[in-house]
């Protein structure tokens, strides 16, 4: 992956983790919050001094008036959401995952989740896609927000389910969390016959030998791993999970009742999210289905350039090719 | 004494009466609490709250938020005092099946705005309510009851900031200094005085008056109510146990226990008393 003659740097916190010559587009979830607050005049955006890093700063210039900018203070933030939304507005509120999740815990459970208020939280660098290190990693925001009841988690893959989930999730009558790609995102869904439909998995490529079942952005990479593992004679499907909670269940048992190699591919840790996700619908529907997680280690990561984390960690493609050919060895 | 304040006092008596009447179905509670805020309550909803008792949901209605959750039993009292609350219902207090949870909760209760057992999120819900109630033009007031030891929690004062930054003349909040919470006196527990200068130098319209005088939280309250710019703030020290003495003067006044044969006394005391 290391470029020769390239010294790879943490460089910027929020640092692109697009493949080189990916097709991308700019700020995706700014550009679709502003066109949906032109069709809905009760959408509002809030934010905790990181409007411009997570790309509500787009809203923001486009309807200064439904904008509001609460500092670095997320507790308020959520807190106000959630009166916004009591008195009949659609709130989305952004900032970073970990202090979503992490430090505004109480505020998104008690004042959002319980009266199940239509409040939408976004929450940027999710997983691993800082090289800032734990304070910014938000390696395990899915397994906090999994147990929330009533909260519909997103993970999306790409600028195509980003634009399209914005809509869906304020149409929803409660409570969702956007794992947020921000900056230059990735365009890859376009080139497939896909819609993001909330609470539905999608099969994106269908094969014999192999099941990827991938959420964010690690489905284009699994897409990119299929393509190439052709040449290695391996068939792979990729049966993408944008939604993590509520799981689309049937989906996963109807395309785990075969008996192909099961690959969970996440940028999270393999604890508590689409891994054990994916694990427990199968145990509790009394599938015996073993399952290969590929995801991120229970471990507090390192800080570093995100290459090389990304394949020091295994999110990247030759690191996913590598451990789908030694478990069919 | 103004027929305005004669009646003032005549819905706290109720109020502390009702409040009286539930504690005994459960025997122990937040009872010192509720007779200690029972007047302020009362000024609140029978003078400053506009609000319709047989619409509940009324979208013009001004906005009470009880975020100390355990002093529900005073919100259910000063709800049936209100008309939105049978009296007759009281008699379910914490009882399976009951509309009236011990700790208030928004989907339980019609009258109860937010659910506020866990502390520091009245303010911030009630920021966003102001912000979002003025954006939409609703003239609707938003009001905030908070306790002393709630000025522990840091979101308390991320939302105060909030609402001096964003100007909320439509949001005013109301501080409990009772002086205790859990683990004892506040002042031993963690220091929150001076109440008010902190409130002004976060930016807020501050005055403070004895929570247990009428009068003085009638015109605290007018005189808030012509406030432009700035949030604004009434600090109101109250007396926990008032209007039955025996409760005042006890010692394990924050979660407190009464005998079988107490309540009966306690009732006699509220009459005597004339509170």
């Amino acid at each position: 992956m290391t470029t020769t003659g390239r010294r790879l740097t943490t460089s910027a916190m929020i640092a692109s983790f697009v493949d080189e010559g990916q097709k991308t587009t700019s700020a995706p979830f700014g550009h679709a919050l502003s066109r949906l607050a032109e069709q809905r005049p009760e959408v509002v955006g809030l934010s905790a001094d990181l409007a411009k890093y997570t790309d509500m700063h787009v809203f923001r210039e486009a309807h200064p008036d439904r904008f509001f900018q609460m500092g670095m203070a997320e507790q308020a933030m959520l807190g106000a959401a959630a009166g916004m939304a009591e008195v009949g507005l659609v709130p989305f509120a952004s900032t970073y995952s970990v202090f979503a999740t992490r430090r505004a815990y109480d505020f998104l459970c008690l004042d959002i989740a319980e009266p199940g208020l239509n409040v939408n939280v976004v929450g940027g660098l999710p997983g691993l896609t800082t090289g800032y290190g734990p304070s910014h990693q938000a390696t395990e925001d899915l397994a906090i927000l999994r147990g929330m009841p009533g909260l519909t988690i997103v993970d999306p893959c790409d600028s195509v389910d980003i634009e399209q989930a914005v809509p869906a999730l304020a149409d929803a009558p409660g409570p969702s969390y956007l794992r947020l790609l921000r900056g230059s995102v990735a365009t890859v869904l376009d080139e497939y016959d896909y819609r993001f439909e909330l609470g539905k998995a999608a099969e994106l490529r269908t094969g014999r030998d192999v099941l990827m079942i991938s959420t964010g952005l690690m489905t284009m990479r699994a897409l990119t791993a299929a393509a190439e593992l052709e040449a290695d004679h391996v068939d792979v499907a990729v049966l993408h999970v944008p939604t993590i909670k509520p799981l689309d269940r049937d989906a996963i048992l109807r395309e785990t009742a075969g008996d192909r190699l099961v690959v969970t591919l996440e940028n999270h840790t393999v604890v508590g999210g689409l891994a054990e996700s994916v694990a427990s619908c199968l145990a509790f529907a009394g599938a015996g289905v073993r399952i290969v997680p590929i995801g991120l280690p229970d471990e507090f990561l390192a800080a570093g350039a995100l290459p090389t984390l990304h394949d020091r960690y295994g999110l990247s493609v030759p690191e996913i090719k590598k451990r789908v050919l030694a478990e069919l060895s | 004494m103004s027929d305005r304040i004669q009646a003032l006092r005549g819905a706290a008596r109720r109020i502390r009466l009702h409040a009286l009447n539930m504690g005994e179905v459960q025997g122990q509670g937040y009872i010192a609490q509720a007779l200690g805020v029972a007047d302020i309550l009362a000024v609140v909803y029978s003078d400053q709250l506009r609000y319709r008792p047989e619409d509940p949901e009324w979208p013009e209605r001004d906005r009470f938020l009880l975020s100390i959750g355990h002093y529900a039993i005073a919100l259910y009292a000063a709800l049936a005092e209100a008309g939105v609350l049978d009296v007759e219902e009281l008699q379910t207090y914490g009882s399976d099946g009951s509309r009236l949870p011990m700790s208030g909760m928004a989907s339980y209760t019609p009258g109860m705005e937010i659910s506020g057992g866990s502390l520091g999120h009245g303010l911030g819900v009630a920021t966003g309510m102001a912000m979002g109630l003025r954006h939409q033009g609703n003239p609707a007031r938003v009001f905030n009851l908070l306790s002393d030891g709630e000025l522990d929690e840091g979101s308390t004062w991320e939302a105060a900031l909030a609402a001096t930054h964003h100007g909320l003349d439509n949001l005013t909040a109301i501080v409990d200094v009772n002086a205790l919470q859990a683990d004892g006196p506040t002042a031993g527990v963690l220091r929150t005085e001076p109440v008010a200068d902190k409130w002004r130098a976060f930016g807020w319209h501050a005055l403070r008056v004895d929570g247990n005088d009428v009068d003085a939280l009638v015109a605290g309250f007018d005189e808030l109510r012509e406030h432009r710019g700035s949030p604004s703030v009434l600090v109101c020290d109250t007396q926990v146990g008032r209007g039955v003495p025996f409760l005042e003067a006890r010692e394990k006044a924050h979660f407190m226990r009464v005998e079988e044969h107490e309540w009966q006394l306690a009732r006699e005391q509220l009459e005597e008393v004339g509170a």
